[in-house]
């Protein structure tokens, strides 16, 4: 326990922490970015996911989520510690600084985060507590989604948040195998690739359903 | 050609800083950024007012004691260039050229561009060093090491610890100074015996000193002189997870 402690200590040890349960997001939000798609398939087939997961998967959707949410605070505790670090090491700043290397998407990580945590928030209210926007439906997930996303503000919400998340696993998903130790000259032009249609695949699936809703897709 | 030069000047560690233009005629193409300092110190000396402070000692781009930031870029725009290196010929007529001194924590300012830079010093004394038998010199080849190895770990050791990556990276991290620290004898097998100590001591004295954690922005390669990339400090991060994971007690005992 007080390795663990001496380990997490230190901001390396945090960033490990912060990449771990990147990693772990990531393919949680595949996971779920399949299973969203499948209301292409028609209102039978996103249902019957849907009552699978609560019916015959309900144990290991419990597992699932309570990992997740230790995963999520973990990341959100690291990165806040980290960040208040990082500002307290330059307490006075440069008149004149330019940015050589850096990318948008590396700088606006602290807050891509908060706005997607934000985001999550409004998102579990609307689409698993049931408390806010038009769908109230506890058995119809597809009417849910479609009625909601029939409102342009609400899909716009969700569009515009996908962008900020597209963002935040560019630099992230590129970031989280530097910070695992996973550099190699070989395959640094790999690494930036992945990372890009990575993040590009996620945004793009999401996306598509608000904006398949709103063209008359899916009705 | 004419320049104009916007000069951090601070009197003492304690004193207000601020910035001071100093208007440079007849500038040479061929100068280096210091000769110019010093043409304006000779000015600045006759006029009977204090000359600028800067660090600098070889002049020929090895030894790291100079660097300050010229226009918000570590050791200005040449890149793999110490501002002792850095021509006139790299500015135009007219130009603006503002100097500051690297600014982290860690670097107190001592006098204008002057900071202290012994929190390196001290990263290196936790763990920058190796075990060896003292007596006679040994055999040649006795210790054989791959082509690779070695080149990779001379890669590390060009680190001249003039602090550039600390001063440009948005986080003030020394990971990169660090990760060429760790590095250059990890690689080796003379820097096996002590490899997971030294893991585990540099990085916790380099947290101790106040550098901020690493956000692999890239922007401390871009600006180092010697070209020590990013793939050190993903090195660094392997060797200090498998010493957390597999290191002794005495191993994480602080220095």
């Amino acid at each position: 326990m007080a390795g663990m402690l001496a380990f997490y200590h230190t901001t390396v040890g945090k960033k490990i922490v912060m990449a771990v349960t990147g990693v772990m997001m990531f393919f949680w939000l595949l996971g779920h970015m399949v299973g969203n798609l499948q209301i292409f398939l028609g209102p039978d087939k996103i249902n019957s996911y849907a009552h699978f997961l609560h019916g015959g998967a309900a144990e290991i959707l419990v597992v699932v989520r309570t990992v997740m949410i230790i995963a999520v605070l973990l990341h959100i505790l690291a990165a806040v510690q980290v960040t208040l670090a990082n500002w307290a090491a330059r307490p006075v700043g440069y008149s004149v600084k330019k940015d050589i290397e850096t990318s948008y998407a590396a700088r606006t990580m602290i807050w891509t985060g908060p706005l997607i945590l934000i985001y999550l928030v409004y998102h579990l209210l609307m689409f698993t507590f049931l408390k806010v926007g038009p769908g109230i439906s506890d058995t119809d997930v597809y009417r849910n989604v479609v009625e909601a996303f029939q409102v342009p503000l609400i899909s716009g919400i969700y569009i515009v948040a996908m962008i900020m998340l597209a963002f935040h696993l560019w630099h992230g998903a590129w970031s989280m195998l530097q910070t695992l130790g996973a550099n190699h000259p070989k395959y640094n032009r790999l690494r930036k690739i992945v990372a890009t249609g990575l993040s590009v695949i996620i945004a793009v699936g999401f996306v598509s359903v608000p904006v398949a809703v709103l063209l008359g897709f899916i009705r | 050609m004419k320049l104009t030069l916007k000069i951090w000047r601070q009197e003492s560690p304690s004193a207000k800083g601020r910035l001071v233009a100093y208007p440079m005629d007849h500038v040479e193409g061929d100068m280096s950024f210091l000769e110019l300092l010093d043409i304006l110190n000779q000015s600045l000396i006759k006029k009977g007012e204090a000359p600028v402070a800067f660090d600098h000692d070889c002049r020929e781009g090895i030894c790291g004691s100079c660097g300050f930031m010229i226009s918000g870029i570590a050791h200005g725009p040449q890149k793999l260039t110490t501002t002792c290196q850095l021509f006139m010929r790299q500015f135009k007529d007219g130009d603006t050229i503002v100097a500051e001194p690297f600014r982290s924590k860690a670097f107190p300012v001592i006098k204008d561009l002057v900071v202290d830079r012994s929190a390196l010093d001290k990263i290196v004394q936790a763990g920058g060093f190796i075990s060896a038998r003292t007596g006679s010199g040994p055999d040649a080849n006795a210790i054989l090491i791959p082509k690779e190895k070695a080149d990779k770990s001379m890669d590390a050791a060009a680190c001249i610890g003039c602090g550039a990556c600390i001063a440009a990276c948005p986080n003030g991290s020394a990971m990169l100074f660090t990760s060429a620290k760790i590095s250059h004898l990890g690689l080796l097998p003379q820097g096996q015996t002590e490899r997971h100590q030294r893991a585990l001591r540099m990085v916790s004295k380099m947290e101790e000193l106040g550098f901020g954690a690493c956000s692999n922005h890239g922007e401390c390669e871009a600006v180092c002189p010697k070209g020590i990339t990013l793939e050190f400090i993903a090195r660094l991060n392997r060797d200090f997870l498998v010493a957390s994971v597999v290191a002794t007690k005495e191993a994480v005992k602080k220095v």
